[in-house]
């Protein structure tokens, strides 16, 4: 047989490719693309004075800088956790590595309604320390620092995820060389291991990002829905969206669309990025394999 | 690897320190919060607990939430097969934007999916309208339920597949084609049962996420009582009647499923990561 018979039977026949394109396109057409596209034209429906108004109104205003703050406020806790758990797990060995790695999934797999009501449970005036908060004046449940507790167990394991098999597959040699050429541990964090993970760690990041800006079930559940003071944007959107002022909510949900554009794009580079200096990397080392 | 000789152990500093930093950020936030889940549900007796899980309407929620996500899962699979194999193997204009695209249900709010789906499928939204006329209503029914699990699992499948479909070896296909199989052979008995690990990872994940799911749903599901309300709504709806006994056995339940599903995911990713190793051999075309 041929090589180019070969190829030919290798690959699906025209009639057939056809097919199975139009099937994935249409599929993600339908439920990806006509989505992002309807989000945008409902924003707009009523025209740009509108959107312009929706977006300026007091309490949309107020919601856009809760969810900034409370993305703020989970953020830094997330990287020292995230980098110290990837350190820790990518290089060295210890008992109970694996169980540590399902540990740190853990809130992946949890129910977002699930996760508010722990905390309700915890902080709440029924729960476990209520009687004590209430008694020594401290507000956690329905008011900021709960938002920001939940917020911080759902992007919890973010940084960590994308970190892990990066320093995994990056090894120790150069760290260790860093160590032994007379290096202080925090020099060798700086100029060595801060270099090499910085993409991969901008991109567990943003992908917390868009999870703690947007995160509604748990939120939800601890926010308490004051108007102007708990709402983040995806609860306001939400309480628009049921008084049937479509043209706010939509125009709300915008910006939350646009980040989640916005994040897909900074993926995609990040992406491209790491996967450049991995090739460079691995056109840089001399093979020591024939 | 460049070398292999043998070196003291931990040359690297900041084992203790980071190690430490992690475990207690993790027993912190995630770990003793979900054990006082467990503290508070210990003040049920199990009889309670069995008359409040097993009641009417909770039956009824685990059936919507079970019944729609296990169709949205399997909907995802098969779409998400094509679609992996597709944008591995096909080249076609626009290929990268639509790649970056299936992200979206990842980056794109549950709450903005969900107004967003509820408008598209209402009875006169951009789809909705023309389903209606064939006398498909989706939006407010369990089927609505389905559409929007299927956006929220629609990831994981093409994503769990298509690093394992891009390191298919070609000689393989190829040993197969010039042994004489045909093409469908050569999928059906060479290329499948090693995509299956995977697969099947991409499968659990989108229904273990579907399980838990509530943002998307709620706008879409109409939240019937019986008929299309599903159990984290009603849990949340227990927990606005001031019901938090209930809740928490709820919550209770649901954290065992998604502990259950959490060990399904691993064993099969360790699954697909031993198997993977080994179906590289060219080992089909033995039959014709």
């Amino acid at each position: 047989m041929t090589t180019a018979a070969i190829r030919r039977a290798n690959s699906e026949p025209g009639w057939l490719r056809y097919l199975l394109l139009t099937l994935a396109l249409g599929f993600l057409f339908f439920f990806l693309a006509l989505p992002l596209l309807a989000v945008f034209v409902e924003a707009l429906a009523a025209g740009w004075p509108a959107y312009r108004d929706a977006l300026t109104d007091p309490e949309a205003r107020s919601a856009i800088g809760l969810t900034l703050l409370v993305a703020l406020c989970v953020l830094p806790g997330n990287i020292l956790f995230g980098i110290a758990a990837a350190w820790a797990i990518a290089k060295f060995d210890f008992r109970g590595k694996s169980l540590l790695i399902t540990l740190i999934d853990l809130p992946f797999a949890v129910s977002p309604v699930v996760v508010g009501l722990i905390f309700l449970l915890i902080f709440g005036a029924q729960g476990i320390f209520g009687p004590w908060l209430t008694a020594h004046g401290i507000k956690i449940v329905f008011a900021l620092p709960a938002i920001i507790i939940v917020t911080m167990f759902i992007t919890f394991p973010f940084v960590a995820r994308e970190l892990i098999p990066l320093m995994q597959s990056q090894g120790k040699d150069e760290e260790e060389a860093a160590i032994s050429l007379g290096a202080s541990g925090w020099q060798m964090f700086r100029r060595v291991t801060l270099p090499n993970i910085k993409w991969g760690l901008l991109y567990g990041v943003i992908l917390a990002n868009a999870r703690a800006m947007g995160e509604f079930g748990a939120v939800s559940v601890v926010s308490g829905h004051i108007r102007g003071e708990t709402n983040t944007l995806p609860l306001h959107v939400e309480i628009l969206y049921n008084e049937y002022n479509a043209v706010g909510a939509f125009a709300a949900a915008s910006v939350l669309a646009l980040l989640a554009l916005v994040t897909l794009a900074a993926k995609s580079i990040v992406e491209w990025r790491i996967r450049r200096e991995t090739q460079m990397l691995a056109a840089s080392l001399t093979p020591d394999r024939p | 690897m460049p070398s292999t000789r043998p070196r003291p152990a931990r040359v690297l500093p900041g084992f203790s320190l980071s190690l430490g930093c992690a475990l207690v950020y993790l027993s912190l936030l995630v770990l003793l919060p979900l054990s006082g889940l467990g503290f508070k549900a210990s003040h049920l007796s199990l009889a309670e607990f069995w008359e409040i899980a097993t009641g009417e309407r909770a039956l009824a929620s685990y059936r919507v939430t079970f019944g729609a996500s296990l169709l949205a899962a399997l909907i995802n699979a098969l779409f998400g097969l094509v679609v992996a194999w597709v944008l591995v193997r096909y080249s076609f204009p626009g290929k990268r934007l639509i790649d970056a695209l299936v992200d979206l249900p990842f980056a794109l709010p549950t709450a903005v999916a969900g107004i967003t789906l509820a408008t598209l499928y209402s009875s006169n939204g951009w789809i909705g309208r023309h389903a209606e006329a064939f006398g498909v209503k989706v939006a407010f029914t369990p089927l609505g339920i389905v559409v929007a699990l299927t956006f929220i699992g629609l990831p994981f499948v093409v994503r769990t597949l298509q690093p394992v479909i891009e390191d298919i070896e070609p000689e393989v296909e190829e040993a197969a084609a010039s042994l004489g199989a045909s093409r469908l052979q050569t999928f059906l008995r060479v290329v499948f049962p090693g995509l299956l690990p995977a697969l099947l990872t991409g499968f659990t994940l989108a229904f273990s996420r579907s399980i838990g799911e509530y943002g998307s749903v709620i706008f879409i599901a109409g939240n019937m009582p019986l008929i299309s309300e599903i159990t984290p709504l009603l849990i949340i709806s227990k927990l606005e009647q001031y019901d938090v006994v209930g809740a928490t056995a709820l919550a209770v339940v649901m954290l065992l499923i998604s502990f259950v599903l959490l060990l399904a995911v691993n064993t099969l990713q360790w699954w697909a990561a031993n198997r993977h190793h080994g179906s590289a051999r060219p080992k089909a075309g033995g039959k014709p």
